[in-house]
């Protein structure tokens, strides 16, 4: 009898240990997930780079200069009293070198509010190629009532940009930021 | 029969005098707290078949709601937030309170009766594994009377949907959490049952299919409900304590939701079918009068499907956008799991196959599985074409797909099972008249219920959505009849076990002739108390 206490035991422990593992497993989806999205570009995900890090990105071809647009899209979560647009709808860029651009922003509201906005590439294989070394969405940004401001974007593309994409779009989306400290 | 002890040592009393258990420390206890103490296998697989059905009547009557809003287009009977807590709870209530607490409740009845074991391995964990259940479904279904209303963001609760609604919210998260508990402690019970029970000579080769296809089913149980409590206790922490798992806002990601829920979701579809292929593997060698053609193959074939289920959760996704190679390789492995469900399929064609056919109800129900199942499969297999299912994405095509699999799929086998097992349960045969009745009934409404919505799925008709347009009218109409034949012939089904529970013609030990297996060598009823010394298999065939 004591024999199957202790192989029942021992099969109880083994199963329930899977099962703290794999409540583990779904956290560690979580992380992972980053991971696969950095190297994939999944869900246009975008890379940062400093500034001095330009000069690792591979110089451009001798070939005959190659043009891509870049198109600027701005959206407001729902619940946040904004006015979001880009200062320009689109421009026409050299891989390899680069570019300033702004988003406009305004609190629409009568009290101070933290925001917030999260960038987004597409299509999604082209955003490990899209780098920005300034943005406004490293940082959150925080509105006094009725304020507004300019808000510079610094980018480059990398040459290595696959050559059947001529055409990016770089989406960003404002939210009031969950953390309203500032 | 009398008296038919010569294996297990019990003296069993004649039908009609059961309840004469004075001396009988071995039997039952008396009134309510029999069913609340309760440690017996066979009791507990009672509670769980009883609690099944109930549910089984609790989410159709939701289906019911829905395929009458949609009788004809426009806004008729319910508001359409109400519709949409109706789609989201119907899969609730029949994925977590009716099919899986039938599979675990013939589990429990079977397994130990199948592999000569005395009992489960752990009978109190067992009791705990049950009485969990009806307070999960309990605070589950409050929610609808709630302020807020229940769930109504769809059973896959996507975020930022899902962090939208009420403070119902909270609690159907806790019900899901007691679900996966329950499962999960079942789960445990049955592995460690099946490895620690079974009679001396009873190795894995010899066990019965059902037998295997619940070993598996419990280790894809125990590997992924983890991570859906894991996946709805985020949840769960972006909406009250201020985490940013789903909330862009906040640098997570709603489509990392999906990632997480489908990981779960997909060897979930395949916990609730690997146990009702193991059922359709013990009745059509019995009424076809052959030894399961493939046994080993079977096996393999199971334990294959069970692997593969990891490996294919982006299918569910394809329209959320990913890599062209992310795509491929989730289309072929999707397409690959109809190689062992083919080769299980085939070899149920083979047992038939120049066998000795009679057409009981359980056989009845068994064809109409292996025909119906694999219309199912076949429609999964065009899901499962990446740009194809860029069309069929969330319209009624993916609801009638499922739909097969799981109703007369899931949902026959469980039929198949009770008409297969009841005489063993009861000692009683039930109306074999009305079972028969029970079963045309139900094909015939069932495919007039789920047949049409792959017309109106195809041609863009969406899901959980309570209007539609014009041109979807005719066969929406076709589709609810359907469905309400289909739901009053099951009260036939519950008139038929009431009447067989309550008497009937005496079945016999072995009950069907052709049937294997040790659960047909001990009596009919199946006394409290089985093989409490070990069965010598050498003299009966185990399967």
């Amino acid at each position: 009898m004591s024999d199957e206490v202790r192989s029942h035991r021992r099969v109880v422990g083994k199963t329930l240990l899977a099962t703290v593992v794999m409540f583990g497993f779904g956290y560690a989806m979580v992380p992972l997930y980053d991971v696969i999205c950095d190297i994939t570009g999944l869900n246009g995900k975008t890379g940062r780079v400093s500034a001095a890090a330009i000069e690792t990105l591979s110089e451009p071809t001798d070939a005959a200069p190659r043009e891509v647009t870049v198109e600027f899209v701005a959206s407001v979560n729902s619940g946040g009293a904004w006015a979001f647009r880009p200062s320009v709808a689109s421009m026409t860029v050299t891989p390899g070198e680069l570019y300033q651009t702004s988003y406009f922003a305004e609190n629409l509201s009568s009290t101070m509010v933290v925001g917030q906005a999260t960038p987004s590439v597409t299509p999604f294989t082209a955003a490990r190629y899209f780098n920005k070394t300034e943005c406004f969405c490293f940082t959150r940004q925080v509105f006094e009532p009725n304020a507004s401001q300019d808000m510079p974007v610094t980018f480059i593309i990398d040459p290595d940009l696959p050559v059947n994409i001529d055409r990016v779009t770089l989406s960003y989306t404002f939210f009031k930021s969950p953390d309203q400290q500032t | 029969m009398t008296t038919d002890s010569s294996h297990d040592g019990v003296v069993h009393h004649a039908p009609g005098e059961h309840h004469d258990h004075d001396h009988d420390h071995h039997g039952p206890a008396y009134g309510l707290m029999r069913w609340i103490t309760t440690t017996n296998h066979k009791d507990i697989g009672s509670l769980y078949l009883w609690f099944s059905l109930i549910m089984f009547f609790i989410g159709g009557a939701m289906a019911l709601v829905i395929r009458a809003e949609l009788f004809q287009p426009g806004i008729q009977i319910v508001d359409p937030m109400f519709f949409n807590s109706m789609t989201t709870m119907h899969a609730l209530v029949m994925i977590f309170g009716v099919v899986m607490p039938a599979f675990v409740g013939l589990a429990n009845w079977m397994i130990p009766m199948m592999i000569g074991a005395p009992d489960m391995a752990l009978p109190r964990l067992n009791n705990w594994s049950f009485w969990i259940m009806p307070f999960a479904f309990a605070i589950l279904l409050s929610t609808l009377f709630m302020d807020s209303g229940g769930p109504a963001g769809g059973w896959t609760l996507y975020p930022p949907l899902s962090l939208q609604m009420g403070d119902s919210f909270a609690f159907v998260i806790f019900a899901i959490h007691f679900m996966g508990i329950s499962s999960v402690m079942g789960s445990i019970n049955i592995v460690a049952t099946i490895f620690n029970m079974r009679a001396p000579g009873v190795t894995f080769m010899k066990m019965p299919m059902f037998v295997w296809t619940w070993l598996i089913t419990a280790y894809l149980l125990i590997a992924t409900i983890p991570v859906l409590a894991g996946a709805v206790t985020m949840l769960l922490t972006d909406r009250y304590f201020g985490t940013s798992f789903f909330s862009a806002a906040g640098g997570g990601d709603p489509v990392m939701f999906q990632h997480i829920f489908w990981f779960f979701g997909h060897p979930e579809v395949y916990i609730l079918i690997l146990p009702a292929f193991g059922i359709i593997s013990s009745i059509i060698p019995t009424f076809a009068r052959k030894p399961l053609f493939g046994y080993d193959s079977m096996v393999y074939a199971t334990a294959s499907i069970a692997f593969l289920s990891f490996i294919v959760w982006a299918h569910h996704m394809f329209t959320t956008g990913m890599p062209l190679a992310g795509s491929l390789f989730f289309m072929m492995s999707t397409m690959l799991i109809s190689v062992p469900t083919g080769v299980k399929v085939f070899n149920w064609v083979a047992t038939m196959w120049r066998g000795a056919m009679t057409f009981e109800t359980p056989m009845l129900f068994a064809i109409g599985f292996v025909i119906m199942f694999t219309i199912g499969g076949l429609s999964g297999l065009m899901l499962a074409i990446t740009p194809a299912d860029i069309q069929y994405h969330d319209t009624y095509f993916v609801v009638a797909h499922f739909h097969y699999v799981l109703v007369p799929g899931a949902i026959y086998s469980i039929m198949a099972a009770t008409y297969y097992w009841i005489p063993k349960w009861t000692g009683n045969m039930y109306d074999e008249t009305l079972g028969k009745w029970h079963f045309w009934i139900s094909t015939v409404f069932v495919n007039v219920l789920f047949f049409p919505m792959h017309f109106v799925g195809l041609a863009g008709m969406n899901r959980r959505i309570p209007d539609y347009s014009l041109q979807f009218a005719d066969w929406n109409m076709v589709a609810s009849i359907g469905a309400f034949g289909f739901g009053f012939s099951q009260l036939l089904f519950v008139w038929i076990v009431i009447k067989c529970v309550r008497g009937g013609k005496q079945a016999t030990d072995e009950v069907w002739e052709g049937a294997r297996g040790l659960e047909w060598t001990v009596p009919s009823p199946a006394p409290y108390h089985t093989f409490e010394t070990a069965p010598d298999i050498t003299k009966y065939a185990v399967r």
